[in-house]
């Protein structure tokens, strides 16, 4: 090192510093590790310990106090990630090791209904009220939602009414998903008895939960849609409720179907909204109007609270399939935003 | 702005022609979807109100085992700040760690994969959660309960009484609330982070500040108030948030402050899950009033947190 | 560009709804084994007839067609529901109160029909490695229950068990967090079985008063953490502690003896007991005699009745009715419901007795 350099910068640790006592760190708390028989989480935890003291301690030595508390709070950052993302790793490795070997053909294509004991059963039911509730929802939720999108970006502007709607759909996002449950319960109970219980009444809780996720989405893409685009089509003599369809709904439609997709993959797996108003059958009823009807998220639900092995078995073949059905959903999502990715260079 | 603010002007000048017909009922339709908006919070108030209001003030049976509303809330209301407190105090540090990590600290091309990951454990669905919690993370978590109970249990958070035999307390609830709603709190605050000026980042990084320093001194303070609404956003998810506490907690009526105990009462949300099942009409009611009262509460918490929020988009604004 | 966009967004919503189509056109194979036609009937109430109603119903499914609901909803909306005519069935396991009967009296037209079909012993279950048995007399139930005893090496067990290997570990209670029939005759049990060392009155909701346990809802939820836990100890309807196999069961003190839950024990004790009070002759209700005495007697148990009118202005509706209830009550009924959800079968005087009453249901008035 020479001392023209020591003058200009202060002394630094070498780049490969953090790697060396990193390894040192996890030789150390190996030895205890190997001689009390911890697991390797406990390990590892002992490890980051002991690099959260060396590192800063060797840095305070040779580059001073302000890089040593730089270094821990580097520290601190990497491990509050590494820590966040075990937990997602560990439940989508338990769902897919224990979901996998309750799924097979007839899992997929049988109900509930007349299974005693341990016979196998399926989730048929419960997918298609799903994908029933699910749809139903969607009718609801997207035309409201795109309309009051069009109304704050179109219509409302500045006003002090689109202002309020703006804000009372951001509250709306904060509703607690089994006090939509409970409103819809209490309207249908209100207007059908005490005992009326339907997949439609699931449908509209689950649209009060999606549609502030499709106002937002879907006003920040018209918001997206150039002014040029708009003004060209006025100057053109074209109305403007057929501008806003022709031109900015089609310009636009991509990110509004994304977030559309990514709403949907939201509701999905709601449980608690459904539990209370849709409730639980063991077979297939097809009729959103009537009768109580099995999701898979209410599957799942009362197939854990059964405690038994079979149970439990059938639960975390669900929980996979419910996955595997959201992660779909997303990727799709992902998939037509980067199809329909606003063209740069018009 | 300045696209929405030209077609009005042309509107309003233009002579009644019948295109204009087919305007006005397009502008009366939009209107009408803005409005349903107001019309459902209402809604869920009114409706919530109306079925829900004989459970404010009924016999004294409908309250068993206690005589009152008063009484049968209160231990749900104690366990449900409990438990948002757990999961809020755990999720807060972790998150603004994350949002940190991947706004300043990943190397940029692992930044967007990372951000994709935490978005991915905001997909997962409660019901996933909860049969985890139930079936893994309570008796993983049990060792290090009775540890807290052992060495803290002088604490009225961990103590008196024996500690949990199986993991199934509302401290194993309060983790699963904490990662259910870390991803939530992180994307707010990362969004923050991101928008900090970079001049004031670089004059910090010029005027020869370590990367700490520069965030302690120029991002931190810029995204405060961006901070707090997130945390307050998150708070306002863990209050209502129903399976993975109603799928972990072994319950008890009895009010306790412990949270690694043998049992808890169940929080508000999950109360109600676990109940509307077996429940008689008048029981019906009663959930459907517990319901109203989180209603406003979680309304009164996203209230405040996106006036917060706003408040702090004008100031910067201006 | 905008029938182009349209086309994009077109083709995948078709693939999708062919998916749907497909995935629906697949058909359950389940219901396709039920038979076709007979009319629906709908009812519900007490979620420990469950698997006995799950038994019931698939077996007169297959052999007479027609659908049969039973939601479990528990006894309070079963009766409920029945008195507004919801249900054309109902199951409870507590017979009906006065203003109940007088409800569900003017809804029918006639005095309501009201059966034993399911009779259950409550299981007392604990989890200790290597103990499958145990003795303890209802005072010490009680005790355990109320949080006095604490621990599993408690000398008012060991007393009662020489020769078992008791740990020194700390017992944890499982209770019922929701309202339930096996709640209410357990605590019933225990205030007239345990000399006042249970001072909580009977209730389907588990006393506040009683410190220290875990609530878990159903009676599968009361299993799983009777399994899950080491030093647990509940009350569950014997046939899942007898499904789970897993778990120690307690034999409680009846008279001099110790006797383990068992489905004769059970069917004994109704059968001797006297009948509640002030009942018209259609209803078969009983006031269980908790402080039976008799060798092999079990009276920690759960009578869940069916309810019924004795006339439906539907012939369909009271014949499917009339049908069901038959079936349900007789020995055939019984002994499928035993293997499945082992409850105990209703003796032959009951059986008898019961079907005579069901023989009363007819259309028209």
């Amino acid at each position: 090192m020479s001392g023209a350099a020591m003058q200009i910068a202060s002394p630094r640790l070498p780049r490969w510093a953090p790697g060396l006592v990193g390894v040192m760190a996890l030789a150390v708390a190996g030895l205890p590790a190997i001689l009390s028989g911890w697991g390797v989480v406990a390990w590892l935890l002992a490890a980051l310990l002991v690099f959260a003291v060396a590192m800063p301690l060797w840095s305070r030595l040779v580059e001073g106090r302000r890089a040593a508390v730089d270094r821990l709070v580097t520290t601190l950052v990497w491990a509050s990630f590494v820590f966040a993302v075990s937990p997602l790793i560990w439940v989508l490795w338990v769902v897919v090791s224990q979901g996998l070997p309750a799924i097979n053909v007839d899992f997929l294509t049988t109900s509930m209904l007349n299974v005693i004991g341990d016979e196998q059963g399926g989730i048929y039911h419960a997918l298609l009220g799903t994908l029933l509730v699910t749809l139903a929802a969607t009718i609801i939720s997207v035309p409201i939602g795109i309309l009051t999108a069009i109304y704050l970006v179109e219509y409302g502007a500045r006003s002090r009414a689109a202002r309020t709607i703006t804000f009372l759909v951001d509250v709306m996002t904060g509703i607690p998903s089994i006090v939509a449950g409970l409103f819809a319960l209490s309207l249908f109970v209100l207007i059908f008895g005490p005992a009326y219980r339907s997949g439609f009444g699931g449908a509209v809780a689950l649209s009060l939960l999606m549609i502030p996720t499709v106002v937002r989405s879907s006003e920040e893409m018209f918001r997206l849609v150039p002014s040029d685009l708009r003004e060209a089509s006025y100057a053109l003599g074209v109305p403007k409720w057929r501008t806003i369809l022709r031109v900015v709904l089609p310009t636009s439609i991509g990110g509004v179907v994304t977030g559309v997709v990514l709403a949907i993959s939201r509701v999905i797996g709601e449980t608690a909204p459904l539990l209370v108003v849709a409730g639980a059958t063991d077979g297939v009823n097809t009729n959103l109007f009537d009768g109580r009807m099995t999701t898979l998220p209410v599957f799942i639900f009362s197939q854990y609270s059964s405690s038994t092995p079979i149970g439990y078995e059938r639960a975390w073949g669900g929980a996979l399939v419910l996955i595997v059905l959201v992660m779909v959903l997303n990727l799709i999502a992902r998939i037509i935003g980067r199809i329909f990715a606003p063209a740069k260079g018009h | 702005m300045t696209a929405t603010a030209s077609p009005e002007r042309t509107e309003s000048t233009g002579k009644p022609r019948p295109s204009q017909r087919g305007d006005r009922a397009f502008a009366a339709i939009v209107r009408v979807a803005a409005f349903m908006i107001l019309a459902a919070l209402v809604a869920v108030f009114v409706f919530l109100a109306i079925e829900g209001w004989s459970g404010f003030t009924d016999v004294p049976e409908t309250y068993a085992p206690f005589t009152s509303f008063l009484t049968y809330i209160e231990p749900l209301v104690v366990s449900t700040i409990l438990a948002s407190a757990i999961a809020v105090i755990v999720a807060v540090p972790f998150s603004i760690g994350i949002a940190l990590f991947i706004s300043h600290y990943a190397p940029r091309r692992l930044s967007a994969v990372l951000a994709y990951l935490v978005d991915l454990l905001a997909a997962v669905p409660s019901v996933v959660f909860g049969l985890w919690g139930g079936r893994y993370l309570a008796a993983y978590l049990q060792p290090m309960q009775v540890w807290l109970h052992d060495h803290f249990g002088f604490l009225p958070f961990f103590g008196p009484g024996p500690p949990t035999p199986n993991g199934r307390s509302l401290f194993t609830a309060g983790i699963v609330l904490a990662i259910m709603i870390l991803p939530i709190i992180t994307a707010i605050t990362r969004e923050v982070f991101v928008q900090t000026p970079r001049l004031h980042e670089e004059a910090a990084l010029a005027l020869g500040a370590t990367r700490w320093e520069m965030v302690r001194y120029a991002v931190l303070p810029y995204a405060r108030s961006g901070m707090v609404s997130a945390i307050m956003l998150g708070l306002g998810r863990a209050l209502g948030e129903t399976m993975a506490v109603a799928m972990v907690l072994a319950t008890t009526p009895e009010t306790t402050l412990n949270v690694i105990g043998v049992a808890s009462p169940p929080t508000i949300a999950a109360n109600i899950a676990l109940n509307y099942k077996e429940a008689t009409p008048q029981r019906q009611s009663l959930l459907i009033a517990t319901g109203l009262v989180l209603f406003v509460a979680t309304f009164l918490v996203n209230y405040v947190a996106r006036w917060v929020a706003g408040r702090n988009a004008r100031k910067m604004a201006r | 560009m905008n029938t182009s966009t349209l086309r994009r967004i077109a083709l995948p919503a078709v693939a999708a709804l062919t998916v749907g189509l497909t995935l629906t056109a697949c058909g359950d194979k389940n219901s396709a084994s039920g038979g076709g036609g007979g009319t629906t009937l709908s009812g519900g109430g007490a979620t420990s007839q469950a698997n006995a109603q799950q038994t019931w119903r698939a077996n007169y499914q297959k052999q007479n067609g027609g659908t049969i609901n039973y939601e479990e909803v528990g006894s309070g909306t079963g009766v409920e529901n029945f008195s507004s005519g919801a249900y054309s069935f109902a199951g409870t396991d507590a017979y009906l109160d006065s203003d109940q009967m007088s409800a569900a009296k003017s809804q029918c037209g006639a005095d309501p029909i009201e059966v034993p079909a399911y009779v259950s012993p409550i299981a007392v279950a604990f989890n200790l490695s290597g103990v499958k048995s145990l003795n303890m007399d209802s005072k010490t139930i009680a005790d355990i229950f109320a949080g006095k005893i604490t621990k599993w090496n408690d000398p008012e067990i060991a007393s009662q068990n020489s020769g078992a290997k008791l740990p020194d570990t700390a017992i944890s209670t499982v209770h019922r967090s929701d309202e339930s029939g096996t709640t209410f005759n357990f605590t019933d049990y225990l205030s007239k079985a345990s000399n006042g060392a249970w001072s909580a009155d009977p209730n389907t909701v588990w006393p506040s008063s009683a410190k220290g346990g875990q609530g878990a809802d159903g009676t599968s939820g009361v299993m799983g953490i009777l399994t899950d836990t080491p030093g647990a100890i509940g009350y569950a309807d014997d046939s899942a502690v007898k499904a789970d196999g897993t778990l120690g069961v307690v034999s409680l003190k009846v008279g001099s003896s110790y006797n383990p839950p068992t489905a004769e024990g059970a069917a004994n004790v109704l059968a001797a007991s006297p009948p509640a009070p002030d009942q018209p002759p259609t209803s078969m209700a009983t006031d269980i005699d908790r402080t039976a005495t008799a060798p092999g007697d079990y009276p920690l148990m759960l009578v869940s009745y069916l309810l019924a009118c004795q006339t439906y202005s539907d012939s369909g509706t009271a014949d499917t009715v009339k049908g069901y209830l038959t079936y349900v009550v007789s020995s055939d009924g019984q002994q499928a419901a035993a293997k499945t959800a082992g409850s105990a079968p209703l003796d032959s005087k009951l059986s008898d007795k019961a079907t005579s009453i069901i023989s009363k249901i007819s259309s028209g008035s």
